[in-house]
This record gives C-alpha cells, sequence and structure tokens, in this order.
C-alpha cells in the first residue's frame, strides 16, 4: 500500500486560509488502511480545522465525504455534486488523489493534507516500513524475497557493503542490513550460491531516471 | 471571571466511573454539578472525534474514566483510550485550545468518594484555565453582534 503520513494543522490552515467553505475528502484506499486518511481521519480534520477558525473568529464550513478511491476516474466523478459552494478541497488521499481531483476539477483549489511517504505494509499495529523502490525491474526472485533497492540504504546490487555491523545498518542501528537478512534467507532455503552472481549495473531508466512512466494494457483498452 | 463555571463533560466507562458515580450518589457525596456525564459501554469505545466534537459544542474540559489499568472488563479498552486521549491533547495543543483542558482518570467501580474527588480536581483546574479559547471567541462575537453590526 502507499504511505502517508498527516501533515501539520498548522500547515494545511495556511494553505485554506482565505476559503470559507471546503471538501474534506478522504480515500477509501491504502490511506484508509494506513490510518492517515479515511473516514475517521476526515472527521478529526474536519473538526479541527472548523475549531481552529472558530477561535480565530473566521468561522469555515466543512463537507466530508470519503470516496471508495481518488486514483479512480469513475469515483472522482461522483464528488461533482458535493462541490457547490466550496472554496477549497482538502484531500487525505496519497499524491495520486490529490492529482486526480485537481485534474478533474481544475476550477477549484485542491490541496494536500498528507505527505506521501512510501510503498510499504504493517509490520504491527501503528507501524508501517517500506518495501518497494519502484524501480521497474524486480529482482527479488534472486534475492530471497528481500529487496536491495529499498530495504539496503545504499540500494546496492552486490552487498553488503563495509557498513554492515552484526547485521545493523551503519545508517541507522535499528534498521538491518538488506545483505545479511538476504544471506540468511539464502542460507535457509539452501541456495547461498546465488550470491556468486554478480549483479550488472542496474538499467535505472527503467525507474524515474526514465522520466514519468506509463503502462499501457492494448487488450482492456476500450 | 470569578463567576465563570465550566461546562465539563466525562465520557464514563459503565463497568467502573459510571457505578462509581452512582455509589457517590448513594453516598450522598456531593460533586460539581460542572459535570455532565455520558455512559460509555468501555473507555475504549471513546473515539478521537467524539472528544474534539465536546469541545467544538462548548465544553471548556473534558475527561475520560475509565477502569484502573489491568481490570478492563475488555481488556485493553482503558489503555487503548489512553493512547487517544493523549493524542488528542497533541491535536488540542495545534488548535490552541490547549492539551490540559483533556485528561484520562481511572476508577474502580469501588471509588464514589474518589469520582467526586477527580470531579472537583478537574473543575477546579478547568476554572483556573478560565472558558475554552472557543468559547471566549464565542463571546467576543456574540458581543459584537450584540452591539449592531
Amino acid at each position: 500500500m502507499i504511505v502517508a503520513e498527516p501533515k501539520s494543522l498548522a500547515e494545511i490552515a495556511g494553505y485554506i486560509k482565505d476559503a470559507k467553505k471546503v471538501l474534506v475528502m478522504g480515500c477509501g484506499g491504502c490511506v484508509t488502511v494506513c490510518l492517515s486518511g479515511g473516514q475517521k481521519e476526515v472527521d478529526i480534520l474536519a473538526v479541527s480545522l472548523r475549531m481552529l477558525r472558530a477561535k480565530e473568529g473566521k468561522p469555515i464550513e466543512t463537507v466530508c465525504e470519503t470516496l471508495e478511491r481518488q486514483c479512480d476516474k469513475e469515483y472522482v466523478e461522483k464528488m461533482s455534486t458535493l462541490l457547490e459552494g466550496v472554496d477549497c478541497v482538502v484531500s487525505l488521499a496519497c499524491g495520486v488523489g490529490v492529482q486526480y481531483l485537481a485534474e478533474r476539477y481544475p476550477e477549484v483549489l485542491v490541496v494536500p493534507a498528507q505527505n506521501t511517504k512510501f510503498i510499504g505494509g504493517t509490520t504491527e499495529h501503528g507501524i508501517w516500513e517500506e518495501r518497494c523502490g519502484l524501480c521497474g525491474e524486480c529482482i527479488l526472485a534472486s534475492t530471497g524475497g528481500i529487496c536491495p533497492i529499498i530495504r539496503c540504504s545504499k540500494s546496492i546490487l552486490n552487498g553488503p557493503c563495509g557498513g554492515s555491523s552484526d547485521g545493523k545498518c551503519e545508517v541507522n542501528p535499528d534498521t538491518p542490513c538488506a545483505w545479511t537478512l538476504i544471506y540468511e534467507q539464502l542460507k535457509r532455503q539452501g541456495r547461498l550460491a546465488n550470491l556468486q552472481e554478480v549483479f550488472p549495473v542496474k538499467d535505472w531508466s527503467k525507474s524515474r531516471d526514465g522520466g514519468p512512466r506509463k503502462y499501457v494494457r492494448e487488450d482492456v483498452l476500450l | 471571571m470569578s463567576t465563570f463555571e465550566p461546562k465539563i463533560v466525562a465520557f464514563c466507562c459503565y463497568y467502573c466511573a459510571y457505578s462509581a458515580a452512582d455509589l457517590a450518589g448513594s453516598l450522598r457525596i456531593q460533586y460539581p454539578a460542572n459535570i455532565r456525564m455520558i455512559e460509555i459501554p468501555c473507555s475504549g469505545k471513546i473515539e478521537h472525534t467524539l472528544l474534539l466534537t465536546a469541545f467544538e459544542e462548548g465544553a471548556d474540559g473534558v475527561y475520560v474514566a475509565g477502569c484502573m489499568e489491568g481490570d478492563c472488563h475488555y481488556l485493553k479498552g482503558n489503555i487503548r483510550a489512553r493512547k487517544r486521549v493523549e493524542r488528542v491533547k497533541k491535536i488540542l495543543d495545534e488548535i490552541g485550545i490547549g492539551g490540559e483542558r483533556l485528561e484520562m482518570v481511572n476508577l474502580s467501580s469501588s471509588m464514589g468518594p474518589r469520582f467526586a474527588e477527580v470531579a472537583r480536581e478537574i473543575t477546579e483546574r478547568i476554572r483556573l484555565l478560565g472558558p475554552s479559547p472557543l468559547n471566549r471567541a464565542a463571546a467576543v462575537s456574540g458581543k459584537e453582534e450584540d452591539s449592531g453590526r
């Protein structure tokens, strides 16, 4: 899932300081699962903004809603009826959702309520960790299902580096060395010989170095 | 300011604080009339939004009263309630209302006198803090409207 972290109330309030009526829009996708942008968080943000503005003597009206997903045009289309009299939309989605709303409703100011952090998973309730670097060319089959691109601080393909100590990364003692994890995993699986394979220099053009990416499937185009 | 009587909302767990209030009543122990009690099935039922809404609706102070730690009827409800209260305190600080207007307390159903004591302590604390900034703002805008705007 995409993991996002709420911005401070002061920053969000700064974006909408001239608005009198805002639509606070949550997303029922990843950000609901990572507890930062679903209906509960929409309600918390809306009541907080209303109180902040009431305290300043500049009351604000809020409309609260959560779309199934903000990254799908079909759902974004459904919110048109909610925009009446709205000066600004505060989106609690990831950066994709914010852009989808801004593209569909160019006449309205759409502002983000979150900082989109990474692609990851829940390691325990309330803790999320990064797991995928979106490099565009997955090598997990060779590395025991552990990604050195995102879990190694240097993203090195033939590790570990000299900063690995007692299985921990020199960047942060709480971060396990990805290459130690890979070694242990391959050893467990009796596939240590995999490590004799030397990975060539990675083709980063399949990642962000190739510019914004696009994926097309001809067979499902309408 | 001396005439200020705070409005305080107390979210009370059915299994402890609500029963403790009942006991305080049976024992004829007085506690301030400023407290508006709301019975909840467990302090873990409390939601961030509910606490914030209490302030939006005019409360000067709010507290959540759950069972003693380790004695929750639903095992961890009071622990979760405390964490939510801590988070909402931070939000109240961000808004400028002040996290010190919100508190989490732990009681058991046999603590009738303690219930009254907590009610007095929190009422006194909020009395010293004065009206919620939100109520102050509402009073100012009310006066401006009254003066013929």
